[in-house]
């Protein structure tokens, strides 16, 4: 049947007709809907992991049971699970293991953009690249051929242009796969040095096999176009602009398995053209590999490594042809994404503010936070990373211990943040924890974790409060205090009081995402203009439902959520409605 | 070498004949619902079709854009500054924004809704002033529909996407019946009369007009 289908929800498709029994995976755009999608097949068992390195762990346990499985994430997640990508790649597998990595380029959504094609070089895995929804179904169940005729995991890459544009499929049914049978193998599964030593063999012999097999490969496109004196060499998203810019006038080698490339493909194809462009976002891979083979390649010198690629792009680098346009002549104000209106997170930020506290900051919505007004945030690095850089921090300046908080979400001190507070408590550390928990998974666009209540599929389960992990490690009782964070008064003396000790301590603010469907919209507050003295107190919070009309506070009555926070915040009582009246 | 491609390229009708629009507006406001209607009614009429969207920060009320092109064979998803046949702005600002992906001689249709991003909420920055008039000031075909009255009168405010769906239609090269088949198809049962009210009026409101 003939749909239209996002990349992602292509890949799922995938997935389910290639016979995949399991799916393991943590968030991350834009690989989140694969797993989304996928868990709405009753014959895939779906689940969110804790973080990539467990999601990839519970895959390659499935392939060892021998079941298909796969496990996806995005760019930076992949740098978590590096240490079972590496290991998978010796003991190889059982049932199909595919692995989903969605790089970034541009950063739409991601704090760098790293080029995830080096990983299948180093742990010599190898790797394909589909550039199209169509793609995706394909390469996701060849993916599985190949990892079975190898016994290797296979990495799929993904890319944002990929995985969120929607483009024509053809689906089919799903046809089952039988049950590996699991035999005991030491000499494979136990990785010890004396099995890993011939093991490391088996990877060098592997690659280089796979390195043949890709010759004669269905990843692999060579489009040849009457007389053409160009030729490109190119994949995944960057085939689609090549494709649009020059049409027939080119010729093209779609590169559609990234690693091992196809060395004789490649030389074969080069020698037939005056002039060999490569064109490859991010870094210079496949550039690279065909000057080591010395091949007379252009690439880099015309395009960029940074960013993300386009036909504007690649017609102004290569042809020199600018774009023809009119734009609109005034300044065109940003429009930074902002924390929603009813934002738990909020009222915490702008106690930080008012406190001007140094915070160690994590990933996810709340890393709004760092925009004006609200601008609390010192660092950004990565997930976890809020709560073990403090304790570094707070090492190095111990006077600022009072002065400091770290901040993080409930996914995220679930991921890895867990470690780091051990850390603190282990090592004397004397830091303030702040947890955020809105009992989802807010930024990837509301996925469950272990604090919801819920899995993947809607079914309920135990729900892990981040109090009783703070106890587990060590963290005193009454160091451990549970607050509301649309009530400022209690959010600023919890932390007042905390900053003051010796000791550890973890302030969870609790309450629900503002967007989640069961929590009830309380109704708007408004302004008195009669009482109201503009003098904008109620502006600090960076609620976009407020705003200064005619010299005066206004409240957008459709937008505001009532979480009352600006109302706090007004020393002239001006503000009223709500659920006061 | 270079001009050699240059003069080929002009001479390639096949993606002359591919059809670039882009919705841009603020996260929030159904885009994304608004994009996905029109893909599966330009596949369900013939085209081979490409919908470009981001999640993530662009959600958050952030500015939000998604590209839907179609024709006889479509490679690249994305659509950049002067390719656009129509740009559908469900706000003011951000057809201002996008303006320079329109494309010479292309059609811009907005919403005459005006939504203060951040930096005009704290005064860091203006909100331009009357941006319609400026635009067809540049000779640009524009049409502004206010979309939410139009909405609010078929039921629901919620449907301003749709309204503004109906508005384009008559520019697509897809007939009524099957926008309509692909509203029905995507839009929940129990919403639906207000949708389709919804899309009524918005093609009022292109009838009229003369392109």
């Amino acid at each position: 049947m003939k749909k239209i289908m996002l990349g992602n929800e292509a890949v799922a498709r995938g997935l389910y007709e290639a016979g995949c029994r399991l799916v393991s995976s943590y968030p991350g755009t834009p690989s989140t809907e694969i797993t989304e999608y996928a868990a709405l097949y009753p014959e895939i068992y779906a689940e969110w992991a804790v973080n990539e390195k467990v999601a990839l762990e519970v895959a390659l346990g499935a392939s060892v049971a021998g079941g298909r499985a796969f496990s996806c994430m995005k760019h930076v997640g992949l740098n978590v699970a590096a240490d079972p990508l590496f290991i998978s790649s010796y003991t190889g597998i059982n049932g199909g293991l595919v692995i989903g990595v969605a790089d970034d380029p541009g950063m739409h959504s991601s704090q760098n953009e790293q080029d995830s094609r080096h990983y299948a070089e180093a742990a010599k895995l190898p790797m394909i690249e589909p550039s199209d929804s169509a793609e995706c179904l394909e390469f996701t169940k060849e993916a599985f051929e190949l990892s079975e005729l190898f016994n290797t995991p296979v990495i799929l890459r993904l890319n944002t242009r990929v995985s969120h544009s929607q483009s024509v499929v053809e689906t089919a049914e799903r046809k089952e796969t039988e049950l590996k049978k699991y035999i005991k193998d030491p000499s494979k599964w136990v990785m010890i040095p004396a099995n890993a030593r011939p093991r490391h063999q088996v990877v060098e012999k592997r690659i280089c096999d796979i390195s043949d097999y890709a010759e004669n490969c269905v990843f692999n496109k060579t489009e040849i176009h009457e007389c053409t004196s160009i030729g490109i060499i190119t994949a995944g998203p960057s085939y689609n602009y090549a494709r649009e810019v020059f049409g027939d006038t080119v010729s093209y080698l779609k590169i559609g398995m990234v690693y091992p490339l196809p060395i004789n493909t490649i030389r074969e194809f080069a020698s037939r053209f005056e002039r060999v462009i490569v064109i490859e976002e991010l870094d210079d891979i496949i550039e690279s590999f065909c000057r080591q083979a010395g091949l007379t390649v252009e690439g880099k010198n015309l395009l960029p490594i940074t960013g993300e690629f386009s036909q504007e792009l690649l017609a102004e680098k290569i042809l020199g042809k600018a774009a023809d346009y009119d734009s609109f002549e005034e300044p065109v104000p940003p429009r930074p994404p902002v924390l929603c209106p009813g934002c738990p997170h909020r009222g915490v930020f702008y106690v930080f503010k008012k406190l001007k506290l140094y915070v160690s900051g994590d990933i996810g919505c709340y890393t709004l936070g760092a925009a004006p007004p609200l601008a609390a945030i010192d660092t950004t690095f990565c997930m976890g990373a809020s709560v073990s850089a403090l304790h570094g921090y707070n090492k190095i300046l111990p006077e600022n211990t009072k002065k400091s908080v770290a901040v993080i979400g409930d996914s995220t001190f679930m991921h890895s943040g867990i470690t780091g507070l051990a850390n603190i408590v282990y090592n004397k550390g004397i830091s303030t924890v702040v947890v955020l928990d809105n009992r989802i998974t807010g930024m990837t666009g509301h996925q469950e974790n272990p604090c919801s209540g819920h899995t993947l599929k809607g079914e309920s389960t135990a729900e892990i409060m981040p109090e009783n992990i703070a106890y587990a490690l060590g963290v005193k009782k009454e160091r451990v205090v549970t607050v509301d964070p649309a009530d400022l008064a209690e959010v600023e003396a919890a932390l007042r009081r905390e900053l003051e000790q010796d000791e550890p301590s973890v302030i969870v603010a609790r309450r629900p995402c503002a967007l989640l469907k069961y929590v009830k919209r309380e109704a708007p507050y408004a302004v008195d203009r009669e009482k109201c003295r503009s003098c904008r107190a109620c502006m600090s919070i960076g609620c976009p439902c407020i705003s200064i009309t005619n010299g005066k506070a206004e409240i957008n009555q459709s937008s505001c959520a009532g979480c009352a926070l600006c109302m706090q915040l007004c020393r002239f009582d001006a503000i009223i409605g709500g659920n006061t009246q | 070498m270079t001009g050699n491609i240059i003069q080929k390229q002009t001479k390639n009708i096949k993606n002359k004949n591919i059809k670039n629009i882009m919705i841009v507006g603020v996260g929030g406001q159904g885009t994304l619902l608004a994009s996905r209607i029109l893909g599966n009614a330009l596949l369900a009429y013939g085209y081979d079709v490409r919908v470009s969207e981001v999640h993530g920060m662009s959600q958050r009320g952030g500015s939000v854009v998604t590209y839907v092109k179609y024709g006889e064979k479509v490679y690249s998803p994305v659509i950049c500054r002067g390719e656009a046949d129509i740009i559908l702005a469900f706000e003011q600002l951000e057809a201002a924004r996008w303006l320079s992906h329109l494309k010479k001689g292309g059609i811009l249709i907005t919403n005459t809704q005006r939504i203060n991003p951040m930096p005009v909420v704290t005064g860091a920055a203006e909100y331009p002033g009357d941006i319609t008039d400026k635009i067809k000031a540049k000779g640009i075909s524009l049409i502004a529909a206010d979309a939410q009255s139009l909405a609010l009168s078929a039921g629901s405010e919620k449907t301003a996407n749709v309204v503004l769906i109906g508005v384009m239609t008559k520019y697509l090269g897809v007939d009524d019946i099957t926008v309509e088949k692909t509203i029905r198809e995507l839009v929940p049962a129990r919403f639906l009369d207000v949708n389709m009210k919804a899309y009524e009026l918005g093609r009022n409101i292109s009838a009229g007009s003369v392109k």
